[in-house]
């Protein structure tokens, strides 16, 4: 299966395990991810605070080189992602704006290809039989808090791939995997987005408030699909065991590290190394049950 | 005993209904519920809730409504749009309310407008962001350190950060995009 692949910004820097372990698990799993070339960054909740035709133009350039080859666009940043969908769906609602779009960015564009993501062309497209199919190291139980955030099912009216207010493709596709998804209510609360980095005060206890529901629910970890949301649970733990007097120790995944651990990726190559929460320890359990 | 003045918020709240209306947004629509601030992750940090803000538009008070703290505290989670039961978009209206305060000059918290703007010069610039300098030019303008000061230092632990900024060969189609925006608005 062929698909244009946008990682974003974040998988060059902050986040580029996310880039890793997707390029590990589209390997295996035969995925082809034709690399928007010279993408462009979607401009984020910065453009979109500034100017409506900004927010539309930059996102829409991405995705009218795609259409250009008649592919899909798999996004894995849930924020590029929203920026995504949110353009697709104003072009095809009101043909002025499609105009107006295309003028600024200098290009056909009409959305007739479709943005994903990531999770979605795994779980949805490429399919959780053959997910299931390719683990060689099964979760072995793992009980994984499956964290989807804001922006893979908000707002419900841009037509996302999953339900708004209780997700579940990534519990079934953790449950695929040989891990426990457990029940917790946060799937789908907001960590504050930026607010963590400009204003702690206010950003730190929607982070605190995420991390203690997963653990009194029991969870060994959490799974994520967002690199600032991941920035916020995994990076900024440590400020909130300070100001909460807390000692949550629970390691942050993408999804996507998750499935190549258990395709029999070695945690160095798809970069685990560079989370700050260390999950060597938690992972030392896994593969114990080989699969036939 | 004179009577109080009321038609200059009349004028105000029909301004911007009609404004808000043609960006698909009912104002008039909203019967103040409050099922957008129930769920708002946000709500302890702002002045005024999410209904009240739409609560002052109708009633004409968009002045207040702009210089508020709780445009800059919203964090665009989409959670007031998608609970509404009137359909009324509370996220974007939160959107529109940033672009003009920004525009006029009357933004609460001018940490966030400098953020953006300094991430959009970098994204006009390269094609992307780089990080590096995104941090140094915010830190300068705003003579605070990212709050986090970790953030930086941490990141660059991991080998995250890069001293060069992005490079991606576009022929310089960002620019022009930019370019292109500004001269529609006539700026
Ligand atoms: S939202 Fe973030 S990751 Fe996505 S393109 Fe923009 S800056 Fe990059
Ligand atoms: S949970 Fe936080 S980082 Fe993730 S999408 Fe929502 S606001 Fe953004
Ligand atoms: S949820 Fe909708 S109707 Fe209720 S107060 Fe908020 S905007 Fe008004
Ligand atoms: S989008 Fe903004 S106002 Fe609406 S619920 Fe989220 S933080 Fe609150």
């Amino acid at each position: 299966m062929r698909i244009a692949y946008y990682p974003g910004c974040s998988l060059d820097t902050t986040g580029v395990e996310f880039r890793l372990s997707t390029a590990y698990c589209a390997n295996q799993l035969d995925l082809d991810l034709w690399e928007v070339p010279a993408w462009n960054c979607c401009g984020a909740s910065s453009a979109h605070s500034t100017d409506q035709l900004l927010s539309l133009a930059l996102p829409a350039r991405n995705l009218a080189i795609a259409e250009k080859e008649g592919l899909d666009v798999a996004v894995p940043c849930a924020a590029c992602y929203s920026r995504f969908k949110t353009v697709e769906a104003e072009v095809r609602q009101d043909e002025k704006v499609q105009q107006d779009v295309a003028r600024v960015i200098d290009m056909d564009y009409r959305a007739t290809n479709n943005t994903r993501s990531l999770l979605e062309v795994f779980v949805d497209q490429v399919g959780l039989d053959k997910i299931e199919a390719a683990v060689k190291k099964p979760l072995s139980g793992l009980k994984v808090a499956c964290y989807y955030g804001c922006y893979l099912v908000r707002p419900p009216k841009l037509g996302h791939f999953d339900r708004a207010e209780d997700p579940e493709s990534m519990d079934q596709l953790i449950a695929k995997l040989g891990g426990t998804p457990v029940d917790w209510p946060h799937k789908t609360e907001c960590c504050g987005a930026g607010m963590i980095t400009l204003s702690p005060e206010d950003g730190l206890p929607l982070t605190y408030e995420i991390l203690r529901a997963a653990q009194l629910c029991g969870a060994d970890c959490l799974a994520t699909a967002c690199p600032m949301c991941l920035m916020n649970l995994d990076l900024h733990q440590e400020s909130v065991n300070k100001k909460y007097k807390a000692d949550f120790n629970l390691p942050v995944f993408y999804f996507t590290e998750l499935m190549a651990l258990t395709f029999g990726a070695e945690p160095k190559e798809i970069g685990l190394d560079k989370h700050f929460v260390n999950s060597l320890p938690l992972l030392a359990g896994i593969g114990k049950k080989e699969t036939a | 005993m004179s009577g109080i003045e009321l038609s200059a918020v009349q004028a105000v709240a029909k301004e911007w209904t009609e404004k808000l209306q043609a960006a698909g947004i009912d104002i008039t629509s909203c019967y103040q519920c409050g099922k957008c601030t129930a769920g708002c992750p946000m709500a302890q940090s702002m002045d005024y809730s999410p209904r009240q803000i739409v609560r002052l538009l109708q009633l004409g008070l968009a002045d207040d409504a702009l210089r508020s703290r709780t445009i800059w505290m919203c964090a665009s989670c989409e959670t007031c749009a998608t609970r509404c039961p009137r359909d009324v978009d509370v996220a974007k209206l939160m959107d529109l309310l940033r672009i003009e305060a920004n525009r006029t000059g009357v933004a609460a918290v001018p940490e966030v407008p400098i953020f953006h703007k300094t991430f959009l010069e970098s994204v006009e610039r390269y094609g992307r962001v780089y990080e590096m300098e995104l941090m140094m030019k915010f830190n300068m303008r705003t003579g605070k350190l990212f709050n986090n000061v970790d953030l930086g230092p941490k990141m660059m632990s991991k080998g995250k950060l890069h001293f060069m900024p992005p490079k991606a060969d576009d022929g310089g189609a960002v620019k022009k995009l930019f370019e292109r925006v500004r001269e529609r608005k006539g700026n």
